[in-house]
């Protein structure tokens, strides 16, 4: 077959096909039409203000690597006059997340960004290594997810950042838009493809590749030669997603742009106030200050659970009312520190040294 | 015609994003494949074709491949969610798995299955 020329420059070897337009364009062309959508989404939904202090959630995988490296590129580029930071969730799960954290950490000195990294250990007192070897396999992934989210807002709080920035991708955004329909919630479903939110109490929170392809990012990952971690969690692996990721593989291979179909169609959802009102109201966590639909936060309910022996607490109704039943908390209960949402000034930075 | 096709054709593969942990935690593999290759994988008998993607991607599950079949292949070809370069361009403008391989050609298999 004679080489392809690139649909944009008309001038290079096209190498390789884009998902979302069937276009065929050369490395160049790519790089370009990659980072400068990306900088559209950020623009056209005005995520950021100069002199915001923005994290960067850095996992050490393709998405957040891709992610840091071209939110570098673009702050210096379009001048956004951002100050960015790395911030990891050390989760405690050898063989997975400690060798993802030494990429981290090389990622911290290649693009000259501040890393914290900030531990279950530290700030539960359990490691998931801990969890799973109270809980077993099933169900951790509760955990893991409570306490990410929770930990990731308040190493954000330490940094005294304004906003969290994750490296979601359309491909997450369209499987996450499939499990609300598969589950029927509605709720989530009307809010899963916006590109920004905020709590009341919470950091903002965005996703500036919400229309960026898988495909694309492991491309640029690959011909930028980034270096990031690619192995799946040693624990169960979210089953319910997997499905949804796979169907919607499928649907990728027989119509590229379904992706971003999808996600339009999560977007033109337009959810009833009435239903939006079914949800609880927001309050802050009688123990540890975190915001809470309920007197005790969900991290502090699986917390109590986990330390006095009854993981599943936090998971069904019934053992809670069980663990009720055994009368209030003990004094000693071991409990998360009190978080105190960032207001300017306040920020109390320990960020890692950088290795040498 | 032109010369008769060389017997053989060396191969550089490269495994990345994950799938290295299917193939013995090897991310390069340097190997060899017939030049000419049965036209239905495996059925020496019948007609004969040109060694393509697809052929390689059988020979690799027969004969690299260490565990979990599935993550790797689905319908004989690569897994949706796999992506395919070759000598670094997307295997999507070479032909996909009738890209008639040749000697010295570096053929990359990239998982984007995996956390990120």
């Amino acid at each position: 077959m004679p080489p392809r020329t690139c649909a944009l420059c008309l001038a290079n070897r096209a190498m390789l096909k884009r998902p979302k337009t069937g276009q065929q364009i050369c490395r160049d062309c790519f790089f370009y039409v990659f980072e400068t959508e990306v900088h559209n989404t950020i623009i056209q939904s005005n995520l950021f203000k100069p002199g915001d202090r923005v994290a960067i959630g850095a996992s050490g995988g393709k998405d957040s690597t891709v992610l840091a490296y071209v939110m570098k590129t673009l702050n210096e580029r379009y001048q956004y006059g951002l100050e960015l930071f790395l911030l990891s969730i050390d989760e405690g799960i050898t063989g997975y997340r400690d060798d993802s954290l030494e990429t981290v950490k090389r990622n911290q000195q290649q693009y000259s960004m501040p890393l914290k990294i900030l531990s279950y250990d530290e700030l539960y007192g359990w490691t998931m290594d801990a969890i799973v070897s109270q809980v077993g396999k099933k169900n951790n992934c509760t955990f893991c997810g409570v306490f990410r989210r929770q930990a990731l807002d308040r190493g954000a709080a330490m940094l005294g950042v304004d906003h969290i920035v994750t490296g979601h991708n359309a491909d997450d955004i369209a499987e996450t838009v499939l499990m609300n329909i598969m589950r029927g919630d509605i709720a989530r479903l009307g809010r899963c493809t916006a590109i920004c939110t905020q709590g009341e109490d919470t950091i903002r929170r965005s996703k500036p590749f919400k229309y960026a392809y898988e495909k694309e990012i492991v491309m640029y990952a690959y011909f930028k030669k980034l270096d990031y971690f690619s192995t799946e969690c040693i624990y169960s692996p979210d089953a319910y997603r997997g499905h949804a990721r796979v169907f919607l593989k499928d649907l990728e291979a027989a119509r590229p742009s379904a992706i971003i179909d999808i996600i339009h169609s999560g977007e033109a959802f337009e959810v009833r106030e009435e239903v939006k009102a079914t949800q609880k109201a927001q309050q802050t966590c009688k123990r540890c200050g975190y915001m809470s639909s309920n007197d005790l936060c969900k991290a502090c309910t699986l917390l109590e659970g986990l330390e006095r022996g009854m993981a599943n607490a936090g998971i069904t109704d019934r053992a809670r009312k069980k663990l009720d039943a055994e009368g209030p908390p003990p004094d000693n209960l071991r409990t998360i520190p009190f978080y105190n949402p960032p207001s300017s000034g306040t920020a109390s930075i320990t960020v890692e040294a950088a290795p040498s | 015609m032109s010369v008769p096709p060389a017997a053989r054709i060396s191969l550089k593969v490269e495994f990345s994003g994950g799938l290295e942990l299917l193939f013995s935690n090897e991310r390069t593999h340097k190997l060899s494949v017939p030049a000419t290759v049965p036209k239905s994988y495996g059925d020496a008998s019948g007609e004969t074709k040109p060694a393509d993607i697809t052929f390689l991607v059988h020979h690799l599950r027969d004969n690299h491949l260490k565990e979990r079949v599935e993550l790797f292949m689905e319908n004989a070809t690569v897994r949706p969610g796999i992506l395919v370069l070759v000598n670094d361009t997307d295997w999507e403008l070479e032909g996909e798995g009738d890209y008639v391989l040749k000697d010295g050609d570096e053929i990359v298999f990239i998982s984007t299955l995996h956390g990120g």
